[in-house]
């Protein structure tokens, strides 16, 4: 914009605000003294060209597919192909699951999600004492192999891609999946997958931790150096604000804390002596979606550009893939409300659509049933359903960035990305994010987030339908799932024979030789793929590393 | 009666991560002049029963979104009776289907709060049904 016109611009702005404006605002005041965003970001009455003055199109926003990729990561978007249409489920045990796999396949879904039950993301086997009342209840369970082929029967792994939502064991679940593909003659190279393998996350916002940060940081290192040369389309980690958002954070601390975990995965693989384009290319990244429309579009768009630059300017990343943020979406569980569940399939659309007009790679969105219990089939399918309204309906996938140029979206872009940093910076200069943890600070700022945000809600600065205004008398919902209670038992069965029939004398070898090999610094990998091969259980595997490794506890502060 | 500070222990039993509920409680309630402690992640119920009675409280909030409080919950009521400590209130939140809560309450639990609960509900009655020596 030249100066002349900016003139212009202004002159007729003030005009505005003389003639039309301050009349109106007389008579009718507005509804609050001050608007906010979802994340209580302050929002102007109107944003205009004169936002945008600093605004450079090739520096900060430039073409779809070229850096810093605020528009996107391909130059087509969902032109070429539409996003992965990737619902999370796992209930159960492996066969009810996987019933539930091939029910979403054949109804269009493009890729699998795996959901674990908590004792198999925390690494013990399905008979621990630690495992009781929580055998298949969030997710499956999976002790061994054994399970997995069972989980995976009749599904061809060239076929689809599969993201699995592990971490402190990410390793010994990817062993057992490149195993079976082995079964199915399928080569570890053709493999396509992300597992979530985050673990700095765990100790801020999920809680499915197993060892302490240094060797937990080891095995995600060891894993970046063996997908590079044996499966070189999986996606190694699935860097997330998902549940740092969903712990309370804003959006601008979600992308924040995110991205300086993902500093922290990269300085620790370079600090090993990997190079950053040999790795990088493989990070991936899965954020929230939550009810903020423009906010979340713009933090999707923020996250982009902030990472490119970090890549680039901050490690010296040279391929270009390196600098791409690629990344995974779910809405946001936490605005799913107990009362009137119906209209949870609202919100759902409209952060769904959030996540579209923000360029992600796969989305996953929820079911208006899950703040009462893990979904049921009909509830799935409405939220799958939801997806491809968007995709063809709504006429939003037929052209690259539809939201781009837009004044609010791209003051919203530039705000986001400014706070952003600033909290990065932060976090620099306390030694970075497994420092920023350890101080108790990241989890500090989410818990504050996490309390301002109810007492908004109990003092009704932030309206809630249904919960806080316009309640009303419902039935209660029916037709919810129910995970069947003989789960527990016929799961320990199965490991108990499995554990009678297998090659006692390898497994034990295998374990010795792993306990080796944590020990040592050479890669863990070949180990545990050793060990799961045997029929080893997870558990047996997890108590080895942790005789080893240790075990982590949180220091609390509340 | 007045002058003692009500003693409440937020306790999270099962494996699940999920502290927000948790803590925002925690925080809500020491707001409205109670003494907090919080237990941490993935507490067994003899580690609850024990904290409790060690720390001698007058109640006892549990947070579970694992679905195991089926499991769980008639154990630390078993624990707490055992040790002869009945006398603490034990209230619940999380995610709960209705036929559980029927069942929970028949069994001892006073209160479950769900999803969209405002805290000074929880304050209130707290107050209200708390037994204080």
């Amino acid at each position: 914009m030249t100066n002349q016109d900016k003139q212009i611009i202004e002159e007729a702005k003030k005009q505005w605000e003389e003639n039309s404006l301050n009349p109106v605002l007389k008579k009718f005041p507005e509804r609050k003294k001050v608007f906010v965003t979802g994340s209580n970001t302050e929002v102007n009455r109107l944003y205009d060209p004169l936002d945008l003055t600093d605004l450079n199109y090739l520096d900060d926003l430039n073409f779809p597919g070229e850096y810093p990729y605020t528009r996107g990561v391909q130059p087509t978007m969902y032109r070429g192909r539409l996003w992965t249409m990737r619902q999370y489920a796992g209930f159960g045990d492996a066969e009810e699951s996987n019933k539930r796999y091939k029910y979403l396949l054949k109804n269009g879904q493009t890729g699998l999600s795996i959901a674990f039950d908590l004792p198999t993301q925390i690494g013990y086997d399905s008979d621990h004492p630690m495992a009781y009342g929580e055998v298949g209840k969030v997710g499956v369970a999976i002790d061994s192999l054994e399970d997995m082929e069972v989980l995976f029967a009749g599904i061809p792994l060239d076929q689809v891609s599969t993201s699995m939502t592990i971490n402190a064991p990410a390793a010994i679940l990817l062993a057992m999946y490149i195993a079976i593909a082995e079964k199915q003659g399928i080569p570890a190279s053709q493999l396509n997958g992300t597992i979530q393998n985050d673990i700095l996350k765990e100790y801020i916002a999920r809680g499915t931790y197993i060892f302490p940060p240094l060797p937990s940081m080891r095995l995600i290192t060891d894993i970046f150096d063996y997908c590079s040369k044996e499966l070189p389309k999986w996606n190694t980690i699935s860097i997330s604000g998902y549940h740092i958002r969903e712990a309370g954070a804003t959006a601008i601390q979600e992308i924040a804390f995110t991205l300086a975990n993902g500093i922290a995965y990269v300085a620790a693989a370079a600090k090993q002596g990997l190079d950053i384009d040999t790795f990088a290319p493989r990070l991936s990244f899965f954020f929230n979606a939550h009810n903020d429309l423009f906010e979340e579009v713009a933090k999707f768009r923020a996250a982009r550009r902030i990472w490119a630059k970090i890549m680039k300017e901050r490690f010296g990343a040279k391929d270009p893939r390196s600098t791409m943020l690629r990344f995974h979406t779910q809405t946001a569980g936490c605005t799913l409300t107990a009362q009137q569940p119906d209209n949870n399939i609202v919100r759902v659309a409209i952060q769904a659509l959030a996540a579209v007009l923000g360029g992600t790679q796969s989305l996953h969105t929820n079911s208006r049933d899950e703040a009462l219990s893990l979904p049921s089939q009909q509830s799935v399918r409405i939220a799958l359903r939801t997806q491809q309204v968007i995709a063809y309906e709504s006429g939003v996938a037929e052209t690259v960035d539809p939201m781009a140029g837009s004044y609010y979206l791209e003051s919203l872009t530039k705000i986001i990305e400014q706070e952003a940093m600033n909290y990065i910076t932060k976090i620099d200069q306390l030694g970075g994010s497994p420092k920023a943890i350890e101080h108790g600070f990241i989890q500090r700022e989410i818990q504050n987030s996490a309390y301002q945000y109810q007492k908004d809600i109990e003092e009704k600065r932030r309206i809630i339908v249904g919960v806080n205004q316009f309640q009303s008398e419902e039935e209660p919902m029916k037709d919810l799932l129910k995970v069947n209670p003989k789960i527990e038992k016929r799961q320990t069965e199965r490991l108990n024979k499995l554990k009678k029939n297998r090659n006692e004398l390898k497994v034990q070898e295998n374990l010795k030789l792993l306990t080796k090999m944590a020990n040592s610094e050479q890669n863990i990998m070949p180990a545990i793929l050793d060990c799961v091969k045997s029929y080893a259980t997870l558990g047996e595997i997890c108590d080895q590393l942790r005789a080893v490794f240790g075990e982590y506890k949180e220091s609390l502060k509340i | 009666m007045k002058n003692s500070r009500i003693r409440v222990l937020v306790a999270k039993p099962g494996l699940d991560g999920h502290d927000r509920g948790a803590k925002v409680i925690a925080r809500a309630l020491r707001d409205a002049g109670m003494e907090v402690i919080y237990t941490g992640l993935r507490q067994t119920p003899e580690q609850i029963a024990e904290t409790a009675i060690q720390e001698d409280v007058n109640v006892i909030g549990l947070s579970i979104l694992s679905g195991a409080h089926m499991h769980l919950f008639p154990k630390i009521l078993k624990l707490l009776a055992e040790r002869d400590a009945s006398d603490i209130l034990v209230i619940a939140g999380g995610i709960f289907p209705r036929e559980d809560i029927v069942e929970l309450k028949k069994i001892g639990i006073k209160e479950i709060f769900t999803p969209g609960t405002d805290t000074n509900e929880i304050v209130k009655f707290i107050r209200a049904n708390v037994n204080l020596p």
